[in-house]
């Protein structure tokens, strides 16, 4: 756990983003990137694209891999496609972040639940909608495998995969700093279906310092 | 089954195909330690591709073996597996691309090796997408088939080397028409310091459809519905 020294006060930007909600947001290079776990076991679904070209974006292999482990803390370069690192952590008062769990679809929910959750919104539409306002004629297709943070994905020593209660809380954060320009797309999980909110979906806030 | 096609791909050989459903695909590793990156995509409506959230969390497990399913991004299966004799398929660890490869295994160039060259996965993946329309935007984490790496307490990721012996092989039955892109590079945690991928056999089947009490309906209540999805989408659309 390292907590941050940047006061709140002194953000650039500072907001709320609701359960359900999408937000894109471009972190300048240099720039430091809060998201806080306002009530505590939110999860917050967030891609990372290059501002300048954003076929370089997040990828969860190439970050497992050049840390050779699973869960993202203070430390963790979040890795690009292409090798470069988007984000670094510099603070982490949760202490486990997820890359693994990647986020809800209507259609994932059909396969995970039933058929009747169909209509349920889900993280994946919030993308496509957020990445449909970006304008770079991008979609469904620029859903890479996504960074949940504040969930807990545990992984025991012989392969089962479980989604726990979150080790999270409330007022709980993640800092990061831009390694290069990067737009933020988060998507905070409407998901009822499972612990990984605490079938209770909450806010989250969002500060940018320079 | 009937067998279709037989070849034999060479160590960091790349190879992609469609494979229709109902057919199986049988890869084996020839001389042991091979490592096979695979990535797949819906034949006819190529946004829909393996999602491994999807396939990891529809069944609860942290890596592939018989009889669980490759899942989609649409909530239906690409494949199921049908014969395995590893055991255990990682699904994590991505692909190496050109950096990793000259850290690891120094650079080797075209010009003075010539085909013995050293190719990293990555590079092969976006060399067969591109030929079927696909890119970057289309890569995906990956399937890393015959290699296991395993993840302690706290997350950290350990690859276990000898795993997968000459003569090991996996079956994977379609559900979908698929397109199948995979290539034989070294898996990027492997810890040996030497550039040698090895090579497998492809080698497929015409096979009979799932029955109701098939292994891959059982195994997981998901899987009966992705099933269920997919036999929906032919339903429907043919």
């Amino acid at each position: 756990m390292i907590e941050s020294t940047l006061n709140p006060a002194d953000a650039i930007h500072d907001e709320v983003v609701l359960a359900g909600d999408h937000w894109l947001h471009l972190i300048r290079e240099g720039q430091t990137l809060r998201i806080e776990d306002v009530e505590g076991n939110q999860a917050a679904d967030t891609l990372f694209y290059s501002a300048s070209d954003p076929l370089d974006r997040y990828s969860a292999g190439d970050t497992i891999r050049h840390q050779a482990a699973l869960y993202l803390t203070t430390g963790t370069k979040l890795m690009s496609t292409r090798g470069n690192t988007l984000l670094t952590i510099v603070a982490d008062t949760c202490g486990r972040h997820d890359t693994l769990g990647g986020a809800c679809s209507r259609e994932s929910n059909v396969m995970r639940y039933d058929f009747d959750r169909e209509s349920m919104h889900a993280c994946r539409d919030s993308f496509i909608r957020g990445l449909q306002c970006w304008s770079h004629g991008m979609g469904k297709r620029d859903i890479t495998c996504n960074i949940n943070f504040f969930m807990n994905v545990p992984v025991t020593p012989d392969g089962q995969l479980s989604f726990a209660d979150g080790v999270s809380g409330p007022g709980r954060y993640v800092e990061m700093r831009a390694g290069m320009d990067v737009m933020c797309l988060i998507s905070n999980c409407p998901q009822l279906n499972n612990p990984c909110n605490d079938f209770n979906p909450t806010p989250v806030r969002v500060l940018i310092w320079d | 089954m009937t067998e279709l096609y037989t070849r034999e791909l060479n160590g960091a050989g790349m190879w992609s195909r469609i494979i229709g459903r109902h057919k199986t695909l049988r890869i084996t590793d020839l001389e042991g330690g091979a490592n096979v990156g695979m990535l797949l995509y819906n034949a006819t409506e190529r946004h829909e591709r393996y999602n491994m959230p999807d396939t990891l969390k529809g069944q609860h497990i942290f890596y592939l073996r018989a009889p669980y399913c490759v899942h989609s991004d649409m909530g239906r299966l690409f494949a199921s597996i049908t014969k395995d004799t590893v055991g255990w398929h990682d699904t994590v660890c991505g692909a190496g691309d050109a950096a990793l490869a000259i850290q690891k295994y120094g650079a080797k160039t075209f010009q003075e090796s010539r085909n013995e060259f050293h190719r990293n996965s990555r590079d092969c993946f976006l060399i067969e997408l591109s030929k079927w329309g696909l890119g970057e935007r289309d890569l995906v984490p990956n399937i890393n088939w015959f290699s296991k790496v395993v993840a302690d307490e706290e997350g950290r990721l350990s690859f276990i080397s000898g795993h997968s012996r000459t003569g090991d092989s996996i079956d994977l039955r379609f559900e979908m028409d698929t397109l199948v892109v995979l290539n034989s590079c070294q898996h990027p945690l492997d810890p040996d310091p030497k550039y040698h991928p090895r090579p497998v056999r492809l080698e497929v089947f015409k096979s009979d459809p799932p029955a109701i009490d098939d292994p891959s309906f059982t195994v997981r209540p998901e899987n009966a519905r992705a099933h269920q999805s997919t036999d929906e989408f032919y339903l429907l659309s043919q």
